[in-house]
């Protein structure tokens, strides 16, 4: 191969020309939902350390958790926290040999966001 | 690691419109990246248009025609155009794919063609695959015995054979590694699912006496630990094979040896 040119290579687009598919899709709402729901958490130990630590410090949290505002990023949390479950519950079944194939992941990946959509309305009427 | 973006001197810029062709009326446009290692500049995307009445099915029919009565210049691999020797593997419309057996009718709208993903180009579609072939050889591509040689040949039972079905096909053309985002983000230390198929494909072999130290060079959190089960390899191998369920078998593997 003639070797022109080698240290100034580009490289080829990856992300911005890759069709999304729907289970790379699936794969990274996992990762984020992760992430998502650990920044929901600092949330609540604030608002439980504020209940700990005086009635003034847990007012103004107590109060940003139960505005609208709060209501919303809950109940999308609570959206999160499931998906996420799912998709490490599909990682179990995926570790143990199963379901290692295109077709029936791409089912899971639709399953794994109707079943939390269906848990997180149930949540929100139960509470 | 995780670079969302291109490097500077890889950022595309807008190619030239080749002319139609005179008289046609079936035209179809393609759009295809282009890069010369000669003339200091960007990579761009061309323009070309093809008269789809006088050209064959096949991507890679456009391609040729291309070249043959367009552009010259325009540099890809290929050599046996049906599906066997995986050099003229690139993303076509937004999956990777063999040019030669991807026919034109699966796409709709405009031809987008690019090299593999996230590689070093050489020159337009032209990927380096350099390390991806060292990460091949590593992995000992060839059957490791250790007792005596039979006196006529290492025989394997018909149901040994079978579990090699779906692992032999693999023609090394490049299309799952270069779809997979932990093969982008780590692919200088993480083998990806073309090496991982055939390592699985050398470990089940019956016939191998080297499991152990196979399985022992893939304990390591980015060789084989960086597959996190995407699934694009298998989305996108034009062989229909599986490289995931590979990955997924050596894990176990792993896992069983352990306990």
């Amino acid at each position: 191969m003639a070797d022109v040119n080698r240290g100034n290579r580009p490289l080829s687009p990856h992300l911005s020309i890759y069709r999304p598919q729907m289970t790379s899709i699936s794969s990274i709402m996992v990762r984020i939902t992760g992430i998502a729901s650990l920044l929901i958490a600092f949330f609540v130990v604030w608002w439980l350390l504020a209940a700990a630590t005086s009635e003034g410090a847990f007012a103004f949290i107590d109060g940003l958790m139960r505005s609208w505002l709060g209501d919303l990023v809950m109940f999308a949390a609570t959206w999160a926290i499931f998906y996420h479950m799912l998709g490490r519950l599909r990682h179990v079944i995926w570790d143990l040999g199963y379901c290692v194939n295109v077709e029936v992941s791409e089912k899971l990946a639709i399953g794994m966001f109707v079943l939390a959509t269906i848990l997180t309305f149930i949540t929100a009427l139960a509470v | 690691m995780v670079q969302l973006t291109l490097p500077k001197n890889s950022r595309i810029t807008t190619g030239k419109t080749w002319p139609k062709p005179e008289g046609a009326s079936n035209v179809r446009k393609f759009q295809i990246y282009r890069w010369n290692p000669d003339d200091g500049q960007n990579p761009r995307v061309d323009t070309y248009f093809v008269d789809m009445d006088t050209c064959g099915p096949m991507v890679l029919d456009a391609l040729i025609k291309i070249k043959n009565e367009i552009d010259p210049t325009l540099t890809f691999r290929r050599s046996c155009r049906e599906g066997i020797c995986g050099s003229c593997a690139m993303n076509i419309d937004g999956i990777n794919t063999l040019a030669c057996i991807y026919g034109m009718d699966e796409i709709k709208g405009d031809v987008k063609i690019y090299p593999l993903p996230h590689m070093p180009v050489v020159k337009d579609l032209i990927p380096d695959l350099t390390h991806f072939y060292a990460q091949h050889a590593s992995i000992m591509p060839w059957l490791e015995t250790k007792t005596n040689r039979p006196a006529k040949e290492w025989k394997q039972s018909i149901e040994d054979r079978k579990k090699l079905d779906g692992l032999y096909e693999c023609v090394m053309c490049a299309s799952c590694s270069t779809s997979c985002p932990s093969y982008w983000w780590n692919g200088d230390r993480y083998l990806g699912p073309a090496a991982l198929l055939h390592a699985y494909r050398w470990i089940i072999d019956s016939r191998d006496e080297a499991t152990g130290e196979r399985l022992d060079e893939l304990e390591d959190p980015f060789k084989l630990y960086r597959c996190h089960t995407i699934m694009n390899c298998a989305k996108t191998c034009p062989k229909g094979l599986n490289p995931a369920k590979a990955i997924a078998e050596i894990k176990m593997m792993m896992v069983d040896r352990a306990v």
